[in-house]
């Protein structure tokens, strides 16, 4: 008897809980809105076939529990209930999926004006690389880095002299202009990771990887690593702020191109080919 | 060597097994230790996982109080803290829950159940459980090898886990780690096509496949996905242990490993991440399908009324084992494959959701309109229906490609996978014990012990991981072994957290208390005789109790119905044995097309 209550106080726990409680999301800042709204309604439809499911069994552990002389009744099967059933499921599992998949066709379709913005992870720090007045990144290899060029940009690219680099600081963000991140990582997975934004994604050694989003509203916020990467992996931090257009142009130029840090004379030193080669093997 | 495998064409194991056919042991050491009985083994192996699962239980414990009160604990430094995480998964998923499901109970029940007189290689079953424990004693030296054990995470992806940067990552740990799971996979395979082979060539006479109780069917297919998912992680295993001990490069790019070059080239991490969730997933239900089966007995048993539509039930789990290896990839939403890999993963995955559902509906439409008795099997069947739906809604979430973007790697996904593939099969796990205890020592397990172990378990671990769910909503990743000043992050889930270790303390200890209680009955429980439960299927019909070996006596039990005949209209009691004729079954309720009509004894040939 006391299970049938506790199954109906599970139910009215786990609703008020979700109601009542104080934990919930950190405000968005970015343009994933619909991540939020699928994610509500996916509470909702979930939240309907919990209850129902539960408080049916509570009234079933009721209403039919052993009393002397009660006897079951013989019901092997009942094709028409069991098809029923079938259908509303996948009426319900299609309302859920089709607005999930409509999103992520926008997740992964990346605006054509989008900024590239490159984030380089190592264990246990971030990094970042912005395109310069080329609007271009230069190529990189992970072979190619060294203490003096920690990014690994290939010094012969021309498109890479100009490159913003700014290593193991704040990265800057200006607002409501759309930004591909693109992700890499120079030792093991990382992930990119700003609860704010809803975006996120692994950062894999020898790929780079991407999402995109639309920063919305100007403030600080933390950056963290979502995929174990080692004994510093809670530690990774980072900030990213946004900032207005005014703000994030006099941050910018405060900033040393990739050609300014590595500086004329070691430039020829770099390119050798023969050492990076022999780096390699 | 038991000879009831069939001969030729003769698919139809005798009646009658002359004494020189069975395998009779000769001393102490092969009856008790070398032993080729099932059931012998099937305890070896739930003993084996339970002392492992002890293990993995205090392994939680230490993470609750540094998760609960950071700082508090000088020995839980990260690296203990990865390790301890790693350890206690690897150990909860593969060598506790998959060798207690499939080693324990699917060697104990299925030879029972199917009216065999043991497995069909009974030679190979014993080297099984042996290679097993080679396998859990080279995981546990990994916890005294210099470095200690690998602190990987139970995913293990590399390169992080073998590099310097992650605990045992340089050190012998993630070798161990690589050996023991190379070595269980030996072993379950062994195990594996036993179960497999008896399952379709060990049935007694009359004994259909569409009369096999749901218990075997949920550990049959799930063996059968096991045979198959578990190669990938082999392979995957052999190839990092190459990486790792002979600098080859399946899984290792170009990297700069704490500012050196390393020597590897051209490796793809994300091969590994395929290879290894081509396993994992169908892993889940490798666990969950045995459980799937095992409750709908429960259930049955309990509320003496027939599974509701038992074909539907069959067809769910093949249905759901063959899915289960098309949506891998829901694991790796963020992990930078494809992006339009997740349309097709996501539709696949949220299918899976209909058989599954099926299933849901159909043990709670058996709830209803039945004699429910609330024995403790039955209050862990009914624990497992709410805990199991808990932790599949919040699988739509995840499965739900962009829904999962925001919580992947948050605490939300540690909670809906404890609840759905933890938690869950864990009550079953409890149920089943509770439900067959009687049949292995003859003995009930302690009433009043049960109820409280029952009450404080489910209540406990709802409240463990329930709200957890909020806390990964409010964006805490997993994996972190402190918070420490997040700016996102408020003073309230310090509070909560400190609560939820309070509750996995509280759940701890009252394992101990059902540990207790099994080596208490084995003397002081009532006697239980031969079917306290009044259950139909094969296993409470045999000769004695606990059976003896050979199970059936001198003549096994011919079969003539489904393994659900409760509470029949006309029948003298409410239930009628599966090896019981019965009255005619003329106009009776087998006529009215239920499973029970198909093929008797007398049209299958016999074996004559």
């Amino acid at each position: 008897m006391a299970i049938a209550l506790v199954l109906v106080l599970v139910v009215i726990g786990s609703v008020l809980f979700h109601v009542l409680s104080p934990w919930w999301w950190t405000p968005i800042a970015s343009n994933w809105g619909y991540i939020d709204s699928t994610l509500v309604a996916t509470f909702w439809i979930t939240g309907a076939v919990f209850s129902a499911v539960v408080l049916f069994m509570a009234y079933c552990v009721y209403r039919f529990r052993h009393k002397e002389g009660r006897k079951a009744a013989y019901e092997p099967e009942s094709k028409k209930l069991e098809s029923w059933l079938t259908l509303i499921t996948a009426v319900g599992v299609a309302a859920m999926l089709a607005p999930g998949l409509y999103v992520w066709g926008q997740f992964v379709t990346v605006p054509k004006d989008a900024t590239e913005v490159e984030v380089v992870a190592q264990q246990w720090q971030w990094s970042y690389r912005l395109p310069g007045a080329d609007g271009k990144l230069g190529t990189s290899n992970a072979r190619l880095i060294n203490s003096d060029n920690p990014l690994g940009i290939n010094p012969e690219d021309p498109n890479g002299q100009d490159d913003v680099v700014v290593e193991a600081a704040d990265l800057h963000l200006p607002i409501d202009k759309p930004v591909k991140m693109l992700l890499r990582s120079i030792d093991v997975l990382h992930d990119f990771y700003v609860p704010e934004f809803r975006a996120k994604m692994d950062m894999v050694p020898g790929m780079v990887t991407y999402f995109w989003f639309i920063p919305t509203r100007t403030g600080t916020f933390e950056v963290l690593c979502a995929e174990l990467c080692g004994t510093g992996h809670g530690f990774m931090r980072g900030i990213v702020m946004v900032d207005t257009e005014q703000d994030y142009t006099s941050w910018l130029q405060q900033q040393s191109t990739f050609a300014q840090l590595t500086g004329p004379a070691k430039v020829g030193a770099l390119v050798d080919p023969a050492k990076a080669t022999a780096k390699m093997e | 060597m038991v000879d009831v495998t069939p001969h030729g064409a003769d698919l139809i194991p005798p009646a009658e097994v002359g004494e020189m056919d069975l395998y009779h042991p000769h001393s102490w050491w092969t009856k008790y230790v070398f032993s080729q009985d099932a059931k012998v083994i099937a305890i070896q192996y739930s003993g084996t996982a339970l002392a492992i699962g002890l293990v993995a239980l205090v392994l939680s414990w230490l993470m609750r109080l540094q998760l609960g009160f950071p700082g508090t604990f000088d020995f839980i430094t990260p690296e203990a803290y990865y390790q301890f995480m790693t350890m206690h998964g690897m150990i909860m998923v593969i060598y506790l829950l998959t060798a207690l499901f499939l080693g324990g109970f699917g060697n104990y029940l299925i030879p029972l159940m199917v009216g065999a007189r043991d497995m069909v290689f009974p030679y190979v079953n014993m080297l099984s459980y042996w290679i097993y424990l080679l396998a859990v004693l080279v995981l546990v030296a990994s916890f005294f090898a210099p470095g200690g054990p690998t602190g990987a995470g139970w995913t293990l992806y590399p390169p992080q886990a073998i590099l310097s940067g992650t605990p045992g990552g340089t050190g012998p740990g993630i070798i161990l780690m690589l050996v023991s799971l190379i070595l269980f996979i030996i072993g379950f395979t062994m195990g594996g096509l036993n179960y497999v082979v008896t399952v379709l060539q060990g049935r007694t006479r009359g004994m259909t496949l569409m009369r096999l109780p749901l218990t075997v069917w949920g550990i049959f297919t799930a063996t059968v996905m096991a045979l198959l998912a578990f190669p990938a992680l082999f392979v995957a295993c052999v190839m990092m242990l190459f990486d790792r001990a002979i600098g080859s490069s399946f899984f290792m790019p170009a990297i700069v490993e704490m500012g050196e070059q390393s020597p590897h080239n051209g490796g793809s991490p994300i091969m590994f991440q395929h290879l290894f969730w081509f396993f994992g997933h169908p892993e889940v239900y490798i666990v969950a399908l045995p459980a799937f089966g095992i409750v709908s007995d429960l259930i049955s048993t309990h509320a003496r009324k027939n599974i509701f539509g038992y074909r539907m039930m069959v067809w769910a789990i093949v249905g759901i084992g063959a899915l289960s290896f098309v949506v891998w990839a829901h694991h790796m939403y963020v992990s930078g494959m494809h992006p339009y890999f997740g349309f097709f993963f996501a539709t696949t995955t949220l299918i899976i959701a209909v058989p599954t559902a099926i299933k849901v509906y159909n043990w709670v439409l058996t709830l209803w309109r039945g004699d429910i008795h609330l024995t403790i099997p039955m209050l862990f069947a009914l624990a497992f229906i709410v805990t199991f739906v808990n932790g599949g809604l919040t699988g739509l979430f995840l499965g739900n490609v962009v829904v999962d973007v925001p919580l992947s790697d948050t605490m939300f996904v540690v909670a809906h996978f404890h609840m759905v593939m933890g938690v869950a099969p864990i009550m079953v796990v409890f149920g089943a014990v509770y439900h067959w205890y009687p049949k292995m020592t003859g003995r009930m397990l302690n009433e009043w012990m049960g109820r409280f172990h029952f009450w404080v378990t489910f209540i406990g671990a709802y409240l463990i991981f329930f709200p957890m769910h909020y806390v990964g909503l409010v964006g805490v990743p997993r994996r972190y072994p402190e918070l420490g000043d997040t700016a996102f992050i408020p003073p309230s889930v310090h509070t909560l957290n400190e609560f939820i270790t309070v509750a996995a303390l509280t759940v701890g200890f009252a394992q101990l208390v059902f540990l207790f209680n099994l080596f208490w009955s084995i003397r002081h429980g009532k006697e239980a005789g031969d079917n306290p439960w009044r259950a139909t299927t094969l296993e409470w019909q045999t000769a004695g109790t606990p059976p003896p070996h050979g199970n059936f006596g001198k003549e096994l039990p011919v079969v003539y119905r489904w393994a659900y005949d409760y509470s029949v209209p006309g029948a003298p009691e409410d239930f009628i044995a599966q090896n019981d004729p019965g009255p005619a079954t003329q106009g009776g309720p087998a006529t009215r097309g239920g499973p029970a009509t198909q093929g008797g004894p007398a049209t299958q040939g016999g074996p004559a």
